[in-house]
């Protein structure tokens, strides 16, 4: 057989995770004094196959189902656990790799360890063969999570791309008057940006824009499109509709001006303060309007802006 | 403060995502007005509003919310808890009023945005 000199994600886990990271911490104890009578009884009620005994805090022995059976064979009479306890009870540290833990396993053939703090010395959990097999898949999982959602990103997508010029185009159709789906567009837009690999503050800048962009189609007018230009610099938000038109734009932009009917007031929109959210998250915004005729709006945000403050 | 917690401290009824409540919450925003919290709530807030229709869940949504309560035991419409679902976004009710709501939250120590 060839040499396999790769190294195993398995083989790899087993170094890096630490005893104290997959032990039982609440670990049940017993006194040297109880009696085996009593043993039996807290052995069977909570189906352990095993104790440390401690005694003053210290850990002086390990009391097993195996020694209690010995002790039922022999017919012997009730005594304290000190007496049929194992003594040279062999420990693991918090911070020992799982490799240590499972070369233990595997010389001594015991089914479980107690595991003990390098410097105080004092009992931190147990440790059994179940507990890092189960410490391994759940660290298996994590990563195989990790992996999956890097997948699901496609970052550095631009830097993949060999070409003078990069641009991607999208487009949302906005109905008007349509309550019900209102936002879905700025939330698709959003999970779009989102595996674009764009910086999350970049793509939250231009989601509010477009949330409120997309928030006045539907509330003044017949519907629009929304169409999307990215580049690597800078995203370009187009958004047009082909009327009522804004009369007076230097009115509409003060915050708190607003048109809107008190029936959407009350929903909580048309509260005047859409454009003004939108000048706030763009870098710059361009909004031609004729009354009768529809507006235009450009919302710009530059990446590069993007990563700053959102609210300056 | 975890979601759990508020939900547990202050009595509240999870209608949404009762999976999603684990997460730290950063502060809390009280409106009324969409574009207001568009505008000034923060990621990981918790929004005490008392809108019930589904428009609260994208805009909880875009700003990445850690969830909404309701007040005055206000029931949120079916479509938005199917859309809360959906976005796995945590909506709560609670029986108080927003001022008195507020008070306890503060008192919990989960604060505002200005802080």
């Amino acid at each position: 057989m060839a040499p396999n000199n790769k190294i195993s994600k398995i083989q790899e886990l087993v170094y890096e995770i630490r005893v104290g990271e997959v032990m039982k911490k609440d670990v049940f104890t017993v006194s040297p004094r109880t009696h085996m009578s009593v043993l039996r009884v807290i052995l069977k009620e909570n189906r352990f196959s095993g104790a440390p005994v401690i005694d003053k805090g210290e850990l002086i022995g390990i009391i097993s189902i195996e020694d209690f059976i010995k002790w039922l064979a022999g017919r012997e009479e009730d005594c304290p656990i000190s007496e049929k306890m194992t003594r040279n009870v062999s420990t693991l540290y918090t911070d020992e790799p799982l490799t240590n833990a499972i070369s233990k396993f595997d010389q001594h053939g015991f089914g479980r360890l107690i595991v003990i703090d390098r410097y105080s010395k004092k009992l931190e959990g147990i440790l059994t063969k179940g507990d890092i097999v189960e410490g391994l898949l759940k660290k298996l999982e994590i990563d195989y999570d990790d992996e999956e959602s890097r997948r699901l990103r496609i970052q550095h997508f631009f830097e993949d791309i060999s070409a003078d010029k990069t641009v991607l185009l999208f487009q949302y159709d906005v109905i008007g008057h349509d309550f019900k789906r209102a936002g879905e567009c700025s939330s698709r837009l959003k999970a779009t940006l989102k595996r674009l690999g764009l910086h999350p503050q970049t793509t939250r800048r231009v989601a509010i824009a477009t949330y409120e962009a997309e928030m006045n189609l539907i509330i003044y007018t017949d519907g629009g499109h929304i169409r999307v230009r990215v580049e690597p610099h800078e995203i370009l938000v187009r958004v047009e509709d082909s009327g009522p038109g804004i009369p007076d734009i230097e009115k509409a932009l003060q915050p708190g001006y607003s048109t809107a009917p008190e029936w959407v007031r009350e929903l909580g929109f048309g509260a005047g303060m859409g454009l003004n959210n939108i000048r706030k998250c763009a870098s710059k915004m361009d909004l031609r309007s004729t009354a009768g005729k529809g507006t235009r709006l450009g919302i710009y945000v530059s990446v590069e802006d993007g990563a700053g403050c959102e609210a300056n | 403060m975890k979601l759990t917690e508020l939900v547990q401290k202050l009595n509240l009824s999870v209608r949404s995502a009762k999976g999603n409540l684990e997460r730290e919450i950063t502060g809390g925003y009280a409106s009324d007005l969409l574009s207001d919290v568009l505008a000034n709530g923060e990621e990981g807030n918790i929004w005490i509003t008392l809108q019930i229709h589904q428009n609260i869940i994208g805009v909880a949504s875009i700003k990445d919310l850690a969830g909404i309560i309701l007040v005055n035991s206000r029931e949120p419409e079916p479509e938005t808890v199917d859309k809360a679902e959906a976005e796995n976004i945590p909506v709560m009710v609670s029986e108080l009023p927003t001022f008195e709501l507020v008070g306890r939250l503060y008192n919990l120590g989960v604060g505002g945005t200005k802080e």
